[in-house]
C-alpha cells in the first residue's frame, strides 16, 4: 500500500499536478513544507514591525494611509500562510508557540532597524522585490494550497515594490540631505536583500530535495542572479549606487557579477543575534499577550448570542 | 527571499509534529468568494472566527483588499464533507467517451451542430 501510494505522489510531481491536503505524502514532504510556510507566514508576521515603525512619522497623509495598507497586506499573507499550513495537519496555536518560543524562525531581513524614511522605500523596493523574485517562483510549487496563496500574494506584492520605489524617486528628486538619506537606506540594504536568498547552492543542504520534491523550482543562486539583474538598473535611475566595489556588467554573459556576500554576518542574524531579532519576539509575544482580552471577548460574545439563539429556538 | 530558513551549522531543526494537541482556538471557516455578479462562490481559503458574523468580516479583511468582490460565503471547515480516493471515486466516467460530443463524427456539411 505505502509503495502504491509513493508511486502516486512521484507520479503526480513528475507530471506537475499539485499535491493536495488529503492525499497521500512522505512525511518529509510534509514536514519540509510545514517549516517553509510557517517560517514563511512568520516572516509577514514579523515583516509588520520594521514598517509600522515609521506609520506615525509617515511625510504626508497618503503616504500613512498607504504604509497602513501595505501593513495591512502582511498581517493579511501571514494569514493565508498559516491558513495554508494548517491544512497539512498543524495547529495555528503550535505554529504560534513555535514562532514565539523561537522554535521556528522568520526571514533574516527582518532583524533590521528601519532608520530612516527612506527605509521605507528600500524595504518595499528592495525587500518585496527579492520577495516577489521568490514567490514568483513559488507559484509553480508542487503543493496546491502553497501555490495558491502565492498567487494570491503575488497579486498584491507588486503595489507593495512601487509604492516604495516611488517613495525613492520622491527622494532622489528631493535635497542633497534627502539624496543622503536614499543612498545610505541602500546601503544598508543591499547585501541583506542578497542574503535572502540564502546560502549558495553549493551550501545548501535542502535545496536539492526541496527541487526534486519542486517544492522550489530555481536554485537560490539562480534567484539572486536574476533579482541583481532587475535591481541594478532600477538603482541607477534613482542616481544611486549599490555598495559592491566589485559589482560590474559582463558583456559575454548578459549579467550583473557582484561580489562576495559576507556569510559570517548572515549566520550571525540566523542564529539570532542581528540587530532586532530580540526585540521582535518580544514585540510579538507582548501583543499576543496584550491581546488576550480581545480573544476572549469575541469568543464570550459568540457564546452568549448562541446561547440566546437557542433559547429562541 | 529564501523563506526555508537556512538551518545554522550547529543547530538541529525543530522536530515537526502533526500529532500535536489540535487547536483549542477559534473555529476554522471555508471562504468562498463571488467575484462578480453572474459567477459562482469559489473558494478562496479558511480563517479562524468564533462566529459567522465575525468570520466574514474577517474575510472582508483577509480576501476582498483589492475590491474584487459580490459576495462572501463562509461554512464551518467540519461542515465540509469531501469525496475519497479520486482513483475510483470518479471511475464511472472512464469508460463513457461518447458523453463528450466529440465522439461523435458528423460531415461538415450539416452545419452547426
Amino acid at each position: 500500500m505505502a509503495v502504491e501510494h509513493q508511486v502516486q505522489f512521484d507520479r503526480t510531481i513528475e507530471a506537475d499536478e499539485k499535491i493536495e491536503p488529503r492525499d497521500w505524502m512522505p512525511d518529509g514532504y510534509r514536514s519540509t513544507l510545514i517549516r517553509q510556510i510557517a517560517q514563511h507566514a512568520h516572516s509577514e508576521v514579523i515583516g509588520m514591525q520594521p514598517e509600522a515603525n515609521w506609520i506615525t512619522r509617515a511625510p504626508t497623509l497618503l503616504r500613512k494611509a498607504i504604509l497602513i495598507a501595505k501593513v495591512q497586506d502582511e498581517a493579511g499573507h501571514g494569514l493565508y500562510l498559516y491558513s495554508a499550513t494548517e491544512t497539512l495537519g498543524i495547529s495555528r496555536d503550535e505554529l504560534q508557540e513555535m514562532l514565539h518560543s523561537g522554535r521556528q524562525k522568520y526571514s533574516s531581513i527582518f532583524n533590521y532597524p528601519t532608520l530612516s524614511w527612506a527605509d521605507i522605500g528600500a524595504i518595499g523596493w528592495l525587500v518585496d522585490g527579492a520577495a516577489i523574485v521568490n514567490q514568483i517562483m513559488l507559484q509553480g510549487t508542487s503543493y496546491g494550497p502553497y501555490s495558491r496563496a502565492m498567487v494570491r500574494i503575488c497579486k498584491e506584492e507588486s503595489f507593495h515594490a512601487r509604492q516604495g520605489y516611488a517613495i525613492l524617486m520622491a527622494l532622489a528628486k528631493g535635497t542633497d540631505e534627502q539624496k543622503a538619506m536614499l543612498q545610505d537606506a541602500i546601503d544598508r540594504w543591499w547585501w541583506p536583500s542578497l542574503m535572502m536568498f540564502g546560502p549558495h547552492d553549493s551550501d545548501s543542504t535542502h535545496t536539492e530535495q526541496s527541487m526534486e520534491w519542486k517544492i522550489k523550482r530555481i536554485s537560490n543562486d539562480d534567484l539572486r542572479q536574476m533579482y541583481v539583474d532587475q535591481t541594478v538598473p532600477q538603482a541607477h535611475y534613482l542616481g544611486c549606487s549599490v555598495p559592491d566595489p566589485d559589482l560590474h556588467f559582463d558583456e559575454e554573459s548578459g549579467h550583473w557579477n557582484f561580489g562576495a556576500i559576507d556569510w559570517d554576518e548572515f549566520w550571525t542574524v540566523v542564529k539570532g543575534n542581528g540587530p532586532m531579532n530580540r526585540e521582535r519576539i518580544n514585540h510579538k509575544t507582548k501583543v499576543w499577550d496584550d491581546g488576550a482580552w480581545v480573544r476572549e471577548a469575541a469568543v464570550a460574545y459568540a457564546e452568549k448570542q448562541a446561547s440566546r439563539s437557542t433559547k429562541i429556538a | 527571499m529564501s523563506y526555508d530558513v537556512p538551518i545554522a551549522p550547529g543547530e538541529t531543526p525543530d522536530e515537526i509534529s502533526v500529532e500535536g494537541p489540535q487547536s483549542t482556538a477559534w473555529p476554522l471557516w471555508e471562504v468562498f468568494m463571488r467575484p462578480k455578479r453572474g459567477l459562482s462562490h469559489t473558494h478562496c481559503g479558511s480563517l479562524h472566527a468564533p462566529d459567522a458574523e465575525s468570520a466574514i468580516l474577517n474575510a472582508r479583511d483577509a480576501y476582498t483588499r483589492l475590491g474584487d468582490t459580490a459576495s462572501l460565503w463562509v461554512v464551518p471547515s467540519t461542515h465540509i464533507h469531501a469525496s475519497s480516493d479520486p482513483t475510483s471515486m470518479f471511475d464511472p466516467a472512464d469508460d463513457k467517451p461518447y458523453r463528450h460530443p466529440t465522439f461523435f463524427e458528423i460531415p461538415d456539411e450539416v452545419g452547426q451542430l
